[in-house]
């Protein structure tokens, strides 16, 4: 059985974790003096050591992005926080800035010293305004306490900290379209190359890297790449933060090694909702392919998620039991993307206009048989064709619930429409249910 | 190409077939090469890829690794060990294609019947050669209301547009006006401009022509025409000395409409509105069919050709005659003025320079210009650029396109000595040097270039006195090549044909008798006339005491130039023979009228800043007869034969003449003229011509006038607050001859200066104030 390793979430109980004083009665700030007091080399060679990998879907390794960096090339460089969450059933960096903002205040010093940038920008998605207040006040706090700005601890370093407050697009959370947002251009994925580490935010070497990745930095200092990796499986070390969402009892963010599975998160979370069954799952957000009731005990890394025919991405696991149209769900999670998509390309921009059309249909009875191999190969038209990956995340929910649940897709033709009474999986249903 | 130009070459593979491309290649234009066509919409080879249509996905390998997905053809250069398939030999790719045509097509109206761009569309074609020939749509399309008018030339139907970018590209890489760009996401991604700021660019065009849809359309051509009902003719515009190859579509005997042609050492694939645009001028209602002449009772009348030749062989009879020919004739047209001239008339009083000059700028020509050839490449290898009397964007847009590439491509330096930071040039990011009219000189000396800088000198150096021999001056010290840029499309080659009073045709000075000998020999007259000529001002001036008594008078405008009271009155004075393709300010005054061709109903040729020849042909029939021909049938009338009959002969003489290689005539430098003293509210005037204007080939094209820029009068900061003006107040630019009364606009301008454009609605300078630049106003709050 694994257990829980709460780190970055280890203090969010207590009243005041999201304040300096808070913060620093557990050691705030003392893994930045140790990395300031080490080469900048050196402190990317700990953290590529520690075997961490990104947090933010792709799982690319934070140390090797600081590597690309060009040093000595008389250039200003520039980190960038992407806390532009907005995958849905994604909630784990938002939680985590709104209960512990320090442990990124801290990861960003650590982080700008390694690759040697003076500037750093969170790129905060808009809509969450609580949390731009607790940023804010932690940035300014950290700024009153000498660990930003021009000397930090005294020693030299320079590393001014800007928050920036993003306008509401879930396409600015992909890196390039962020760094268009970021320097005030609408926000639209940039054609690489040149990469953000050659030629980023306004052309200059740039890193781009999720909250919880940096966040992660400041306890690998601390305690060592040792201890980091000893957590975790083979190639995914460490541990992370899962957000189970929906039809469970106890929904929230669950930080554990890399490796545990939906079985284990199920029990610490009180399981299922009362007197209902898993039916499917998102292990990383929408944009990862649905699994089943069969994946329960496939290990949440990197690799075992992959090898099961779905990704890692951002552990965002939406849970969904037996109540659950699976066209319903799609269609939403669809809709989401037309929403979404930002133009620039036309697989992405057209075929989601295309696919929330034919889903609806389907949802609402009008659908034919044929329309699920029109949209099979609508799917195959846009993946792996779109300019970025938002293309791509668009076909996944529809090609894994025609996988597992076509007869569903089929019920709806035959019934002439959603066989489902939507009203039982709403919350409100299952509290009646209780009561 | 020399050896310091080498390039690594790189050798891919492309459907089976090898092909070596220069590095940076990009693979869509490497399977060009050998034939292979990869469908393409928001690809264009002189705008930065994108990779956004996604319609050229391709299946790429490099050295042994596969791509896991098709990839953008347009984006990825060569890379030595790749392996392309495109459509033709990977099923991959050839489905990719076929999904993205189906997916272009899921929001396009397929309003085909209808659009403009039927017949011609490139997704219509790629559609017929990619598509699926039935689409598996059946949902409900994306609407707008359309069209929307984005600038008074330019309308766009969002619903046809496929969001390629290449008209936001253009706008904004070309031309350097990010007035459209794209706004809203998803399939409601849609072109717009800012809110109550139209598409005002003097290349908006380009856009409409660069579109793959038809989402841009001109508002001047929108739904006259199919595209297979039209005739195409390779033409060259006669609007500026740029040199634009065009392309000229007529339907029965009308043109509809303009294009800019390709020619990639001169406008590349652009052009500009006004080139694009402004073709009215040739079915207007003030066009002379007829020959005129001047009866007993003075009005004019219509007269047979006999007639009117008679009339005018008796009127110059034993009259001292001299000529003016307008800086918009064919180099053949000019030369057969050149000719008629020396040996009809047996003078060399003739000048193509009817606009405000001097004798210096004459000098300048026969001596630093005349057997000088830059190029475009000059401007594209410089190491700096200096604009001396000269606003690139106004007066040869598509050298102002050449000088913003480079700046855009490898920070270009660009200098500009003007009184005023102009549009254009802040958008060439130059370095201003404020100057009050008059005081360039010192400024142009104090320069520093080098042999690989090119020094742009423009008609307006002219206005200035001492700033050409300062250019003079410069280029000696440094090296720098000298190129002059007049404004007008027929000067380059007028002076090559000697239209000019001190230069006979090819470059042969008229004070040098071997040179003279020469051409009389070859054109077999037993002698040409030795004296230099005079020039236009000195024409007018002649006319007006007597001493000239005959004037033949082609494509000029009396108003062109200062003093044009003066003008107006020699040529009442004068007996005035006109050729003329419309009615004009001569027309009144004129004894006999000639009707001649407008340049799109003959062939012939000009010459652009380069000295470059831009040949065209006839792109509609006329009876009209070129300058060329009434000339030669004028000087057979007179017994004194040209043998000029088609310009085929003229073009062959020409050619055959040749140029003179003997020595060129020395330059003599020119003193600056003694600064101004101002008194209160006095200023110096500096105007120059914007590129739309109120100019007499822009007549009827109000679309085209619809995006001029406003008319204003532009005072520093400093003068703004002395009379106590704010942007938008009326003031009052005034002198003995007249006033000009225009909104203010305080800007970046010499204190001591003060800015009107010299031929826009509501400025006429030439006529109000018989000045354009370099003379004391008053500028007073109205």
């Amino acid at each position: 059985m694994t257990t829980l390793t709460p780190v970055l979430s280890e203090h969010w109980d207590e009243k005041d974790s999201f304040t300096i004083e808070g913060y620093k009665r557990h050691g705030g700030y003392e893994a930045a003096k140790k990395a300031l007091a080490m080469e900048p080399d050196a402190v990317i060679q700990l953290v590529k050591d520690s075997g961490l990998r990104g947090r933010g879907g792709a799982g690319f390794p934070p140390g090797m992005k600081w590597g690309f960096i060009p040093q000595g090339d008389n250039k200003d460089h520039y980190l960038v926080v992407n806390a532009d969450e907005s995958e849905p059933g994604t909630c784990k960096d938002m939680p985590l800035l709104l209960a512990n903002p320090h442990v990124l205040v801290e990861g960003v010093i650590i982080a700008s010293y390694a690759i040697r940038a003076k500037k750093a920008f969170i790129y905060v998605r808009g809509e969450v305004t609580h949390v731009v207040r607790r940023l804010n006040q932690a940035i300014e706090d950290a700024y009153k306490a000498g660990y930003l700005g021009k000397n930090i601890f005294g020693t030299g370093v320079e590393v001014d900290l800007v928050l920036h407050v993003g306008a509401g697009a879930y396409i600015c959370g992909e890196e390039t379209a962020l760094l268009d947002s970021l320097e005030g251009f609408r926000g639209q994925p940039r054609l690489r190359p040149p990469f953000p580490a050659i030629a980023g935010l306004y052309a200059r070497p740039t890193v781009v890297n999720n909250v919880e990745s940096i966040s992660s930095v400041p306890s690998i200092v601390a305690r060592g790449a040792e201890w980091f990796s000893s957590m975790g499986t083979e190639k995914s070390k460490g541990m992370t933060l899962y957000s189970l969402s929906g039809h469970v009892v106890r929904p929230g963010q669950f930080e554990a090694p890399l490796g545990i599975t939906l079985r284990e998160l199920l029990e610490m979370s009180g399981g299922i909702r009362e007197g209902h069954q898993l039916k499917f799952w998102t292990p990383g957000g929408s944009s990862t392919p649905i699994f089943t009731a069969d994946h329960l005990d496939t290990p949440l890394d990197y690799e075992g998620v992959a090898a099961a025919g779905s990704m890692l991405g951002t552990k965002a696991l939406q849970i969904f039991d037996e109540t659950t149209c699976v066209v319903r769900a799609v269609l939403r999670w669809s809709e989401f993307y037309k929403h979404e998509s930002c133009g620039k390309c036309t697989p992405c921009r057209e075929g989601t206009w295309w696919l929330v059309q034919l889903l609806r249909d389907l949802e609402n009875g009008k659908g034919t048989a044929t329309d699920l191999d029109k949209l099979l190969d609508l799917c195959e038209n846009i993946l792996g064709r779109a300019f970025c990956a938002l293309g791509d995340g668009a076909t996944s929910p529809i090609t894994s619930s025609i996988k597992h649940f076509r007869d569903e897709y089929i019920a709806h033709i035959t019934h002439g429409g959603c066989p489902f009474d939507p009203q039982a999986s709403t919350l409100f249903a299952s509290a009646k249910a209780g009561a | 190409m020399t050896t310091a130009e080498l390039v690594d070459m790189i050798t891919v593979v492309i459907d089976g077939f090898e092909i070596s491309v220069p590095k940076g290649t990009l693979v869509i234009r490497a399977a060009e090469k050998l034939g292979i066509q990869i469908p393409r919409f928001c690809d264009h080879p002189l705008l930065d890829p994108v990779g956004a249509c996604r319609q050229c996905l391709v299946d790429i390998e490099i050295n042994g690794r596969a791509f896991p997905k098709p990839q953008a053809s347009c984006t990825i250069p060569v890379e030595p060990g790749m392996i392309v398939k495109t459509q033709l030999t990977s099923a991959v790719a050839e489905k990719a294609q076929r999904g993205v045509m189906e997916l272009l097509l899921i929001n396009h109206p397929l309003d085909c019947p209808v659009c403009d761009k039927g017949g011609e569309c490139p997704l219509q074609n790629q559609a017929m050669s990619t598509g699926q020939g039935e689409s598996r749509f059946e949902g409900v399309k994306r609407t707008f209301e359309k069209p929307v008018n984005i600038s008074s030339q330019v309308l766009l139907d969002r619903e046809r547009c496929i969001l390629c970018a290449r008209c936001t590209r253009f706008s904004d890489q070309i031309a350097a006006d990010p007035f459209i760009t794209l706004n809203e996401r998803g399939a409601l991604q849609q072109v717009g401009i800012y809110e109550k700021q139209p598409f005002e660019s003097y290349f908006s065009g380009n856009t409409v022509q660069i579109c793959p849809v038809g989402a841009l359309t001109g508002a001047s051509y929108r739904f006259r025409a199919r595209p297979f009902d039209l005739v195409s003719t390779p033409s060259a515009c006669e609007h500026c000395a740029s040199g634009c190859s065009l392309r000229t579509d007529v339907r029965r005997g009308k043109t509809l409409r303009r294009l800019a042609g390709e020619d990639a050492s001169v406008n590349e694939e652009w052009n500009c509105d006004k080139g694009r645009w402004a073709f009215k001028y040739v079915t207007s209602a003030q066009r002379l069919s007829h020959p005129l002449v001047r009866n007993s009772s003075g009005d004019l009348q219509e007269a047979s050709w006999p007639e009117a030749l008679a009339a005018a062989v008796a009127g110059l009879q034993g009259k001292r005659t001299a000529v003016l020919v307008g800086g918009r004739a064919t180099v053949e047209d000019s030369y057969g003025y050149s000719k008629f001239a020396r040996v009809a008339l047996k003078t060399n009083d003739i000048d193509f320079r009817n606009r405000v000059t001097s004798n210096e700028e004459r000098d300048f020509l026969a001596t630093a210009i005349i057997k000088s050839e830059p190029t475009y490449i000059d401007i594209d290898r410089a190491d700096a650029v200096l604009l001396v009397g000269f606003e690139p964007e106004e007066e040869s847009p598509i050298v102002f396109l050449r000088i913003h590439k480079q700046v855009r491509k490898r920070g270009l330096k660009v200098t500009a000595i003007a009184s005023k930071l102009s549009i254009g040039n802040e958008k060439l990011k130059a370095n201003f040097i404020s100057v009050v009219p008059g005081t360039e000189p010192a400024e142009i000396k104090k320069q520093e270039l080098s042999a690989k800088s090119i020094i742009l000198v423009g008609e307006r150096a002219s206005e200035s006195s001492g700033s050409l021999s300062a250019v003079v001056e410069l280029a000696l010290k440094s090296g720098a090549k000298i190129a002059w840029i007049p404004r007008r499309a027929g000067e380059r080659g007028a002076l090559s044909a000697g239209a000019i009073g001190n230069l006979l045709p090819g470059a042969r000075p008229v004070n040098n008798i071997e040179a003279r000998v020469d051409l009389a020999a070859a054109w077999g007259v037993d002698s040409l006339p030795s004296d230099n000529g005079l020039g236009s001002e000195e024409i007018w001036a002649a006319a007006n005491t007597g001493e000239i008594e005959a004037l033949v008078v082609g494509g000029v405008d009396p108003m062109d130039g200062e003093k044009s009271h003066e003008a107006l009155s020699a040529l009442q004075k004068a007996f005035v023979i006109s050729l003329e393709i419309a009615t004009s300010n001569v027309t009144q005054f004129a004894d006999v009228v000639f009707p001649v061709a407008a340049v799109v109903e003959k062939s012939g040729s000009f010459m652009n800043w380069e000295g470059r020849s831009r040949a065209f042909e006839a792109a509609v029939d006329s009876l009209q007869r070129s300058d060329l021909r009434i000339l030669s049938m004028l000087a057979d009338a007179m017994g004194l034969p040209i043998s000029l009959p088609t310009v085929k002969a003229a073009a062959k003489e020409i050619a055959s003449v040749g140029n003179w290689d003997g020595a060129g005539a020395d330059f003599i430098a020119t003193k600056p003229s003694a600064p101004h003293t101002l008194k209160k509210n006095e200023a110096i005037l500096t105007s120059w011509r914007r590129l739309l204007d109120e100019g007499s080939l822009q007549e009827g094209e109000e679309n085209l006038a619809g995006t001029a820029r406003k008319t204003v009068v532009v005072i520093s900061p400093k003068r703004a607050k002395a009379i106590g003006v704010v942007d938008g107040d009326p003031v009052c630019v005034s002198n003995a001859h007249g006033s000009v009364v225009l909104p203010v606009l305080v800007e970046e301008i010499h204190d001591d200066a003060v800015w009107l454009p010299r031929n826009s609605r509501g400025s006429h300078l030439l006529a109000t104030l018989g000045v354009a630049s370099g003379a004391v106003v008053s500028v007073v709050k109205e």
